[in-house]
């Protein structure tokens, strides 16, 4: 890579103009002629079944075209395998307007379609249903006894390894122990844009689809699959995703639903999702953990048992990686994992942003801290003590861990060594103050990808692959590696994504677009650079004529001799010579497995959270974190820094505010808005520092990335709760942290 | 679409219809420009702006007026569209994320959101910007606390919050020394 490249420098997002003028255009802003609109009913129950749906009502209301619901939905696909899709669990996939069974609350059990918005909604409210009522469970406690092994029910999942030696034995005879149990709350995703797809029918019935989504070609195959559909019928184009964190990993309800009536009425039709329905399909499930840790007179970790139960719904078998983290993040002889899962009457949990590591981590990095205070060592101390390079289950060293200096840097920048070591030691008037810091781990991932580039006779690069970028800079940061690659101008270069007819991409998720779609974008633009440095040799009088590849350096739209940088040329006067108007390259840039596999991949993180706590209204507030995050290269400063900031709020939130709460009683998820589901606004965000420690890696793919979705929130939650303990004394271990249970545990 | 004419219930040919016995006429100057529309009574002026002007850069994030997705500017006063009814806003000024620009020419404040990267996803973006100019035309907010405060309306699920102050805090306080100098 050119040495004086784009790479590692702040620039400012490339589809930042389109955002602040309002033109960019998310799945259902598009302008469509002749556009019908759909309207989702929700069930007012958990289980049972529809006894009677009564539509007569509503299919008056004047602009009303169709009303679908179980009785007269178009037939689709018969078998399950055709609705599975690239994020399913093993299962059955859930089918709307399917039958009359009712599985959760808030399923779609009616698709209102009219010429107006307005019209859809209203008479979506005048359908009147009766339900068969049967009895639900939607309570986790409820179903301990039930929860079974999942086994490898969902791709990408690893059921816990093997014990490793006696963590039973080394935990009764060491001197400093502790036993906690911790629960994690379910979370909804919430993306501030909600799920839409707006379907375009062409008059020869092909369709173009805007769906929200962080995959086009999975909703692609799934459109197909469901529908009896042709790859070349189908086009799903998703330029701007208004934010997903996970909720577009799956096709969703809407999807299925607008594409279902664009069918049938041979029409364009759009489908946009309430707030309130943004409750309806998929969640972060709630977890009930145990850990058992022990260490040694001098804090040396002896044993861990990590035990956790999550939920799944009663049709697919989610399970996501929530105890993994405890065998790989320390040092330690004796280790015991298990995680079981029990189901409820809910939809199926989906991954959300660091699926189970959210969880895991959090309960982890409390436990440790409880056992450093037990153990009478700083909890910052202690982690450095129990340090480790090699993964402690697997025995294979890290491909690269830069967490030490995660913990040096965002120490030193903190100010930790001024910390008083006692609970309760810090004031500023009536509010305790407290410090606390926890670690972050996960894994970097890189996944087959191709990329598709074509440049130009004048000088512009052209590349694109049918990734996503719902505010993760993939536009800006592929953009960087193109231009770098081939040594050009950024604006000379422009990057194009979300679309299911370019270049094949894996879905967009767990932190691995940079890692694996950048090597193809960089892979791609090599061959090129290749190609171009061949015809450059054969040109009459070339200066390039006696010179290797390895000699020439590529920048600013120039082949340069790297021996005297001033014999040139430019990359358009040689197309132009060789009479080519443009070169066009694909590429698919495969992981090298077994020098991947000799080591064991993660990013890592430090944070060092400061609350302040009023004691007498049990309220917290963060008044400042320092992160430090080693993630391998990191291509654009400013972008990357914007994802860690993120992550950071979204553990501030998982800490402080954010729970959908069940009623049992119905089955419902009570806070379905933003009234009731907290997030932070702005008046909650104060300080946050981010740290990127240097950290070279070869082995994780040959750019080094290792991604930055996920590690900003992986452990935040858990530093909160290490510093309300430091200023109150007080132990929470079932989050949220909200202030009715730090008054009544303090009591 | 052209914004200055368009009809409530704009649909399929087969169910087009005119003109509703229950529709209000309404003009309104639409970023500067003459609009003139009928709306039904209920209809928001997020819907107006949205569905019957074109106007997609208005974001629905929650219908509520919980979330400050849809917030414009009336009158240069920053409200939630998605509260405020169409028929009422006869005559008002009404400025949108797509009226803030000079042709290519970006207003300060879009230009301080690009430079602090204050959005990721940028589906809040259109809302935290109008927002943030109806907060400059306030004129009470000095601080960074008081900038926090006042711009809690506006919530962005990205976590971008620092650098939306940082943007915000950029303008405030050039604007103050262009009005000092």
């Amino acid at each position: 890579m050119n040495p004086s490249s784009l790479i590692g420098k702040e620039i400012p997002r490339v589809d930042g103009p389109l955002k602040v003028t309002g033109r960019a255009h998310y799945a259902a802003d598009v302008a469509v002629d002749e556009l019908l609109h759909g309207y989702v009913l929700s069930s007012g129950i958990a289980r049972g079944w529809i006894r009677k749906i009564d539509t007569a009502i509503a299919s008056s209301v004047q602009g009303v075209v169709q009303i679908y619901t179980h009785e007269n939905r178009p037939d689709t696909a018969w078998f399950d395998r055709k609705y599975r899709d690239d994020d399913s669990p093993q299962g059955s996939p859930f089918r709307p307007l399917g039958s009359d069974k009712i599985l959760y609350s808030g399923q779609p059990i009616a698709l209102v379609v009219a010429n107006s918005l307005n019209a859809a909604r209203y008479a979506a409210s005048l359908i009147e249903v009766e339900y068969g009522v049967e009895p639900h469970v939607t309570s986790l406690e409820t179903q301990r006894e039930k929860a079974f092994q999942p086994g490898r029910a969902k791709s990408g999942y690893e059921p816990p390894p093997k014990p490793k030696g006696n963590p039973e034995e080394a935990y009764a005879a060491a001197p400093h122990k502790i036993e906690a149990r911790y629960s994690t709350a379910i979370q909804h995703h919430n993306p501030m844009e909600p799920h839409a797809s707006t379907v375009i029918r062409s008059h020869d019935g092909h369709l173009t689809i805007y769906d929200k989504t962080q995959g086009v070609l999975n909703c692609q195959t799934y459109v197909c699959n469901v529908f009896n559909l042709k790859k070349d019928q189908v086009r799903i184009l998703s330029p701007f995703v208004g934010g997903a964190f996970g909720s577009g990993l799956r096709p969703q309800y809407q999807l299925f639903l607008a594409v279902m009536a664009s069918l049938d009425l041979q029409s364009s039709v759009r489908v946009m999702l309430s707030r309130q329905q943004m409750f309806s399909f998929g969640h972060r499930p709630r977890s009930l953990q145990k850990l058992q840790m022990a260490a040694d007179e001098a804090g040396n970790l002896q044993a861990i048992t990590h035990e956790a139960i999550s939920e799944t719904s009663h049709f697919e078998d989610y399970v996501e990686q929530i105890v993994g983290w405890s065998g790989m993040t320390y040092a330690c002889d004796n280790i015991r994992l298990d995680h079981k899962i029990a189901r409820l009457d809910t939809y199926t949990p989906l991954d959300m942003r660091a699926p189970g590591a959210t969880s895991g981590v959090y309960a982890l990095e409390t436990a440790i801290d409880e056992l450093a205070v037990a153990s009478g060592i700083d909890p910052l101390a202690f982690r450095i003590k129990n340090f480790t390079t090699q993964h402690p289950l697997k025995n294979k060293p890290f491909s690269s861990k830069e967490l030490l200096a995660c913990y040096e840097q965002a120490a030193a920048r903190f100010g930790w060594q001024a910390r008083k070591k006692e609970a309760r030691s810090m004031r500023e008037g009536r509010k305790l103050i407290g410090w606390g810091m926890a670690t972050g781990v996960w894994e970097a991932y890189q996944r087959p990808a191709s990329a598709e580039a074509i440049l130009y006779g004048d000088g512009r690069l052209v590349v694109s692959s049918a990734t996503s970028d719902f505010g993760t800079g993939t536009y800006t940061i592929m953009t960087q590696i193109a231009a770098a690659t081939l040594g050009l101008p950024l604006d000379a270069v422009s990057f194009k994504l979300g679309d299911s007819s370019l270049a094949e991409a894996p879905l967009s998720g767990g932190s691995f677009t940079a890692s694996s779609v950048g090597t193809a974008v960089m892979k791609v633009c090599e061959k090129i650079r290749h190609k171009v440095f061949a015809m450059a040799k054969k040109m009459e009088g070339s200066p390039f004529a006696e010179q290797s590849y390895e000699d020439v350096e590529f920048a600013d739209g120039f082949l340069h001799r790297k021996s005297n940088p001033a014999q040139m040329l430019s990359i358009a006067s040689v197309l132009s010579y060789s009479g080519v108007g443009s070169l066009q390259e694909e590429l698919k840039a495969m992981p090298d497995v077994p020098k991947q596999e000799s080591h064991e991949r993660a990013t890592h993180s430090a944070f060092f959270v400061e609350v302040k706590v009023d004691e007498d209204f049990g309220t917290v507030e963060v008044s400042r974190v320092v992160s430090a995050v080693a993630a391998g290269r990191i291509i654009n400063p400013l972008t990357a820094r914007s994802q860690i900031l993120g992550g950071v709020v979204w553990g501030i939130s998982q800490a402080l505010h954010e729970e959908s709460y069940l009623d049992h009683k119905i089955g419902r998820f009570m806070n379905h808005d933003f009234a009731e589901y907290h997030i932070p606004v702005q008046a909650d965000i104060k300080d946050i520092d981010v740290i990127f420690v240097e950290e070279h890696d070869e082995i994780v793919n040959p750019l080094g990335i290792k991604g930055l979705g996920e590690i900003g929130i992986v452990g935040v939650s858990a530093a909160v709760g290490n510093a309300i303990f430091h200023a109150t004394g007080t132990r929470l271990r079932d989050l949220p942290f909200t202030l009715d249970k730090l008054i009544s545990s303090s009591h | 679409m052209d914004p200055s004419i368009a009809e409530d219930a704009k649909g399929p040919s087969w169910h087009r219809s005119s003109v509703s016995d229950t529709a209000h006429e309404l003009r309104m100057q639409v970023n500067g420009v003459a609009t003139h529309l009928h709306v039904e009574p209920w209809t928001s002026l997020l819907d107006a702006l949205r569905e019957n002007l074109g106007l997609t850069g208005t974001k629905r994030g929650c219908d509520h007026g919980q979330c400050g997705a849809c917030t414009v500017l009336v009158n240069g006063r920053r409200i939630n569209s998605c509260l405020a009814l169409a028929a009422l806003q006869d005559g008002a000024s009404v400025t949108t994320i797509e009226g803030l620009a000079q042709g290519d020419q970006l207003s300060p404040m879009q230009e301080a959101f690009i430079e602090a990267d204050a959005f990721q996803c940028g589906f809040c973006t259109p809302g935290q910007i109008c927002s943030a100019m109806g907060l400059l035309a306030e004129g009470r907010a000095k601080t960074q606390d008081e900038i926090r405060e006042q711009m809690s309306g506006n919530l962005c699920r990205c976590g971008a919050y620092t650098n939306i102050l940082a943007a915000v805090e950029k303008v405030l306080h050039s604007e103050g020394k262009g009005q000092h100098s």
